[in-house]
C-alpha cells in the first residue's frame, strides 16, 4: 500500500534575488498549514508542462517553523534539462505545482558543540533554514559564504543583517577574497561539525583540507546538488513491468519510466537517499554511476543502479523494475 | 555457555597513528602501553614530536612499560598514579583541545570504556576514537538491578559487589556506561545459582 | 465514544481485567498459525473494525488512568526509566506536539489542545490536568517536555536520532517494557540495542529494517506488532526488577493458566519527527489473559498452534521455558483443529 502525501501548492510570489536566482514562495491550495521541517531538508517540486511532468528537488530555505508557506531558490542553469528553465521562464504567480513532504539528507548533528557552515553560491539555501533553527535553539554557528560577485550572491546582505558580521562572513571572487579554509579549520573547538554545500569542486576541496588537518569523518557533512547529468539516449527493458522504454539524452531512467506510467519508488531524486536502488540483470554498455549512495564494490559489480541520476553509455539495460 | 558474536560489543580495531592529525594523544593503561611501544619504532620524528602520552601502569607496574615510554622522545609523557587520576587529567585536556587532535586508547576493556565515555562527554563521536584491547579479558559489569559497577569480573555468575545478588554476565555491552550487563541468575528460583565459571581470564 | 476508565492495578493484587469490548479491540499479533521474525511493517493508517485499537494512530483505552498511575509509581521508585540525552531537546518538543495532537484529535471528549502561536493550552480531563505553556520554552512546564507528555500517554516511547547512516536511541520513557533496560541501552545504535535478539540478525531482518527506517518520511508513519508473554498482568517487567517478578514464572499451574498467563502484544509505531529529523518509536503494550483470549475462538486456535510450534531459540529468549508446556496443554482444549481465517481481526 502506498500513501500519497504530496501537496498541491500555488505560487504566491516570485522574486528575482540575484543574477539568475529567483525565489519562489509556495502556499497550500487547501489552506492547511505547511508541515514544519528540520533545517537542511529539501522537497521535490512537481511541474507539469503539457504532457511532461518534471520532478526536481530543491532545498527549503524558509524558516522551518513557518507553516504559512515554503520558499525555495532556483538557479537558472545553462545546460538546464528543463526544470530550472521552466521555473524561471514559464511559471507565474498563481500557477499550480505539487510538492512532496520535506526530506532531510543534510541534517545538523544535534550533538555538535559548534556548527561551521561553508556555502558556495546557490549552496546557501539549506543553510538559511539551518541557521534559523540553530539561532532559535541558541546553538553556536558560523557561516562562511563564497560568491562570485556581490551581485551573484543571493541573501548575503540579509544574513549579515540578521546574524551579524561576526557570524556571517562573505568572500567574493571578484574582489579576490576566498574562504581561508585552512586557517578556519585549524582552530575550531573539539566537537565542531563542518557542513559544506556548493559545487562539487568546493565540497571536495574543503573536505579534503579538513581530513588533512585530522578532522574525523564523523564531523564532516556535505550536500551536493546533483541534477541527473545529460548523456546519450538508450533503451531500458523493465523486466517486471514488461515494458521497453526509450531514455532520451535529457532524461533520467526514473523520468522515462514515470513518463511510461510506471510507479517507481523514489525520494530524493538526487542520488543520495538509496530509495530508487534497482537491480540490473543485463547491460550492453557501461553504467555511468552518478550517485553518492552505492558502495564502490556495488558500482563495480554492475548489478545495481540508482535510476534517478545514473544512466548508461551504450544501447540497452535490463532492470528489475 | 555464552553466545558468540556480541552485536553491542565495540570492535577494538587497533591503534594506528593518523598521519593527518595535528596532535596525537595516547591514553594508555597497563598492558595498553604495548599498543604504543610495539609501533614506536615505526613512528617518524614528525609524529613523535606531536605525541602526548598519558599512562597508568596499574597491575603492569612490575613490567616497567612506563620507563620504556618515558625513554622515547615524545612531546610529552606523564604517568598517573591511578586510572582515576589519569581520567581526570584526560578530561581537562579535552576541555581545551581543538579539532585535529586524534585520540588513541588502549588497555583493558573496562579502561577503554571509561576513557571513551570521557571523550563522548566532550563532544567526540566514539567512532572517531581509535581503541586497542590489551591485557586481561576481565569484564567491567554493571548490575542491572542496583546499577553498581564491578570491575575485573572473571567469572559468570559472580556476586555483585554492591547489592550482593548473584549475576549472570550477559553478552550485552553499553559503550556509554563502558560495561557489560549483569542480570540476577536465579531470580526465577532463588538459591539455585550455578557455581561460578571462569570465563574471562 | 466516551471511555470509562477502570480503577485497577498492574502489581500487588493485579486487579487488571479487560472488558468484553476491550478484548475485541486487542491487537492480536499473529496473522497466520505460525510465527517467525520478519520486517512486518505496514503504513500506520486507521484500520480494523469499529473501536479496534487500530482506529486511532495513538490509541487511548479503558486502562489509561490506571496505566498512568502505574507509570508514576515506577518513576518514583526508579527515575532512571526516563532519560534524554542533551541533544534531544528539539525531538522532545516534536514528540510533545505529536502526542498532544493525536490524543486531542482521536479522543476530543477527553483531551483538548488550543494553540495561539507558541502559547499552548492542553487539557487532559481523565487525569485532571489543565496546563498553559509556551511551546519551545521548557521552563513553562513542570518537567522536560518529553517526560511531561509521556506521563500522559499509554505505551513506552523511545526517540532515536538519525546520523551516520544509523539510528541512535538517545531518549526514552520506558516503564512497560518486555525485559530490556533503557538506562543500559541509551546511546546505542539500532544494531547494538537489538544485539541480544536471537535469529533475527542472521535472517538479515535488522539490516532491512534499518534501511527502511532511515528513509522513513514525514507524515507517513509505519507500524508493526511484536509479542511476548507475561505472568500476571504486570506492565513493569524490566530487567531492573527481574529479581522481583522472575519468581512469578514458577507459579503457573494447570489450574491458574487462564488467569495468570498473559499474551503481551506490542503495537509499535514509528514516526519521523519534523523539527529534529529524529524518529519516535512508540511501543504500546496490550495485555490479555488466556481466559480472555480464548473467548475469541480464532485466536484460541491460532495461539495454541503458534506457541506449540515456536522455535527453541525464541522460547528461551522470550523467557517462556518454564510455563510454555502447561500453557500449550491448557490451550489445546480450545483448538479443535479447524482452519483459521486470514488476518488478525476476530471473525
Amino acid at each position: 500500500m502506498t500513501v500519497n502525501t504530496d501537496m498541491s501548492v500555488r505560487v504566491a510570489a516570485i522574486t528575482q534575488v540575484a543574477d539568475k536566482v529567483k525565489r519562489f514562495r509556495l502556499v497550500r491550495e487547501d489552506g492547511q498549514p505547511m508541515p514544519v521541517f528540520s533545517g537542511g531538508s529539501h522537497i521535490v517540486v512537481g511541474m507539469r508542462e503539457g504532457a511532461v511532468l518534471r520532478r526536481n528537488p530543491y532545498s527549503l530555505m524558509s524558516a522551518p517553523g513557518d507553516t504559512s508557506g515554503f520558499e525555495i531558490s532556483v538557479l537558472r542553469v545553462e545546460k538546464s534539462r528543463g526544470g530550472s528553465a521552466f521555473l524561471h521562464e514559464k511559471v507565474k504567480p498563481g500557477d499550480r505545482l505539487t510538492v512532496s513532504q520535506p526530506l532531510n539528507l543534510f541534517p545538523v548533528d544535534q550533538r555538535g558543540r559548534k556548527h561551521l557552515l561553508m556555502a558556495g553560491g546557490i549552496g546557501i539555501t539549506p543553510f538559511m533554514a539551518m541557521m534559523d533553527q540553530l539561532d532559535r535553539n541558541n546553538r553556536a554557528f558560523e557561516l562562511h559564504y563564497a560568491v562570485r560577485t556581490r551581485g551573484h550572491g543571493a541573501y548575503w546582505r540579509e544574513l549579515q543583517g540578521r546574524y551579524g558580521e561576526q557570524r556571517v562572513k562573505v568572500y567574493c571572487d571578484e574582489e579576490n577574497l576566498f574562504i581561508p579554509t585552512q586557517a578556519i579549520l585549524a582552530n575550531q573547538p573539539l566537537g565542531t561539525h563542518l557542513y559544506v554545500c556548493g559545487p562539487a569542486g568546493m565540497i571536495n576541496g574543503v573536505l579534503g583540507q579538513a581530513r588533512g588537518l585530522g578532522w574525523p569523518a564523523q564531523n564532516l557533512h556535505a550536500e551536493e546538488f546533483l541534477a541527473p547529468p545529460l548523456g546519450k539516449p538508450f533503451k531500458a527493458v523493465l523486466a517486471k513491468s514488461g515494458k521497453t522504454i526509450e531514455v532520451a539524452a535529457h532524461q533520467s531512467i526514473l523520468e522515462a519510466a514515470e513518463a511510461a506510467g510506471i510507479d517507481a519508488p523514489y525520494l530524493c531524486r538526487g542520488g543520495a537517499c538509496g530509495q530508487c536502488e534497482t537491480n540490473v540483470t543485463a547491460c550492453t554498455g557501461t553504467i555511468e554511476h552518478n550517485d553518492h549512495f552505492l558502495e564502490p564494490q556495488d558500482k563495480a559489480s554492475g548489478r545495481k543502479i540508482m535510476i534517478c541520476v545514473s544512466r548508461i553509455d551504450g544501447s540497452q539495460i535490463t532492470l528489475d523494475l | 555457555m555464552l553466545v558468540q558474536g556480541i552485536k553491542s560489543r565495540p570492535v577494538y580495531s587497533g591503534i594506528k597513528a593518523d598521519p593527518n592529525a595535528v596532535r596525537h594523544l595516547f591514553v594508555l593503561e597497563g598492558e595498553g602501553a604495548l599498543a604504543l611501544l610495539d609501533q614506536a619504532a615505526t613512528l617518524g620524528q614528525d609524529i613523535r614530536s606531536k605525541t602526548e602520552v598519558l599512562y597508568a601502569s596499574t597491575g603492569s607496574k612490575p613490567r616497567e612499560h612506563g620507563q620504556k615510554l618515558a625513554a622515547l622522545d615524545f612531546h610529552d609523557y606523564w604517568e598517573a598514579p591511578s586510572v582515576a587520576v589519569l581520567l581526570n587529567r584526560f578530561g581537562v585536556m579535552l576541555g581545551t583541545a581543538k579539532m585535529g587532535i586524534r585520540i588513541y586508547i588502549s588497555g583493558t576493556e573496562g579502561f577503554i570504556g571509561q576513557a571513551v565515555q570521557m571523550a563522548i562527554d566532550h563532544g567526540i563521536d566514539h567512532n572517531s576514537l581509535m581503541t586497542e584491547h590489551r591485557g586481561s579479558e576481565a569484564r567491567r559489569v554493571q548490575c542491572v538491578h542496583c546499577k553498581g559497577i564491578t570491575d575485573n569480573v572473571r567469572t559468570s555468575p559472580f556476586t555483585c559487589s554492591h547489592c550482593g545478588l548473584p549475576l549472570l554476565v550477559r553478552d550485552h555491552y553499553s559503550h556509554r556506561i563502558g560495561a557489560f550487563q549483569g542480570v540476577n541468575v536465579d531470580a526465577e528460583a532463588p538459591g539455585t545459582a550455578p557455581p561460578p565459571e571462569e570465563l574471562f581470564p | 465514544m466516551s471511555l470509562t476508565f477502570k480503577k485497577e492495578t498492574f502489581r500487588d493484587d493485579f486487579s487488571f481485567r479487560n472488558s468484553p469490548a476491550s478484548i475485541r479491540r486487542f491487537p492480536f499479533p499473529f496473522n497466520e498459525d505460525k510465527y517467525m521474525y520478519a520486517v512486518n511493517m505496514e503504513p500506520h493508517v486507521p484500520a480494523g473494525p469499529p473501536n479496534h485499537s487500530y482506529n486511532k494512530l495513538i490509541d487511548v483505552d479503558e486502562h489509561f488512568v490506571a496505566e498512568m498511575e502505574d507509570r508514576a509509581k515506577v518513576l518514583k521508585e526508579d527515575p532512571l526509566r526516563y532519560q534524554a540525552l542533551p541533544h534531544m531537546m528539539t525531538a522532545q518538543w516534536d514528540t510533545l506536539e505529536l502526542l498532544m495532537e493525536q490524543q486531542a484529535q482521536g479522543f476530543p471528549e477527553h483531551f483538548s489542545l488550543d494553540r495561539d502561536g507558541d502559547r499552548w493550552h492542553w487539557i487532559n480531563r481523565p487525569m485532571g490536568i489543565d496546563r498553559h505553556f509556551v511551546f519551545g520554552d521548557a521552563t513553562t512546564l513542570p518537567c522536560e517536555p518529553f517526560e511531561f507528555i509521556t506521563r500522559q500517554a499509554q505505551g513506552d516511547f523511545c526517540i532515536v536520532d538519525q546520523r551516520d547512516g544509523n539510528l541512535w536511541m538517545d531518549a526514552g520513557m520506558v516503564t512497560t517494557q518486555a525485559d530490556w533496560s533503557l538506562d543500559f541501552d541509551v546511546g546505542m545504535n539500532f544494531m547494538e540495542w537489538h544485539g541480544p535478539v536471537p535469529l533475527a540478525h542472521q535472517l538479515g531482518v535488522f539490516e532491512r529494517a534499518l534501511k527502511f527506517l532511515l528513509n522513513l518520511q514525514q507524515s507517513k508513519p509505519v507500524r508493526r506488532l511484536n509479542w511476548t508473554m507475561t505472568i500476571n498482568p504486570r506492565l513493569d517487567t524490566s530487567p531492573e526488577n527481574y529479581h522481583k517478578w522472575g519468581p512469578d514464572r514458577a507459579t503457573v499451574t494447570p489450574e491458574n493458566v487462564g488467569d495468570k498467563v498473559h499474551l503481551r502484544c506490542e503495537l509499535q509505531s514509528l514516526w519521523r519527527l519534523p523539527r529534529s529529523n529524529a524518529i519516535l518509536f512508540v511501543i504500546r503494550c496490550y495485555l490479555i489473559k488466556m481466559e480472555e483470549l480464548v473467548t475469541i475462538s480464532k485466536w484460541a486456535r491460532r495461539f495454541h498452534r503458534v506457541l506449540r510450534d515456536l522455535p527453541p531459540e525464541l522460547i528461551d529468549y522470550k523467557g517462556l521455558t518454564r510455563y510454555r508446556p502447561v500453557t500449550v496443554e491448557w490451550l489445546s482444549k480450545f483448538d479443535d483443529g479447524a482452519p483459521t481465517s486470514p488476518g488478525i481481526f476476530p471473525d
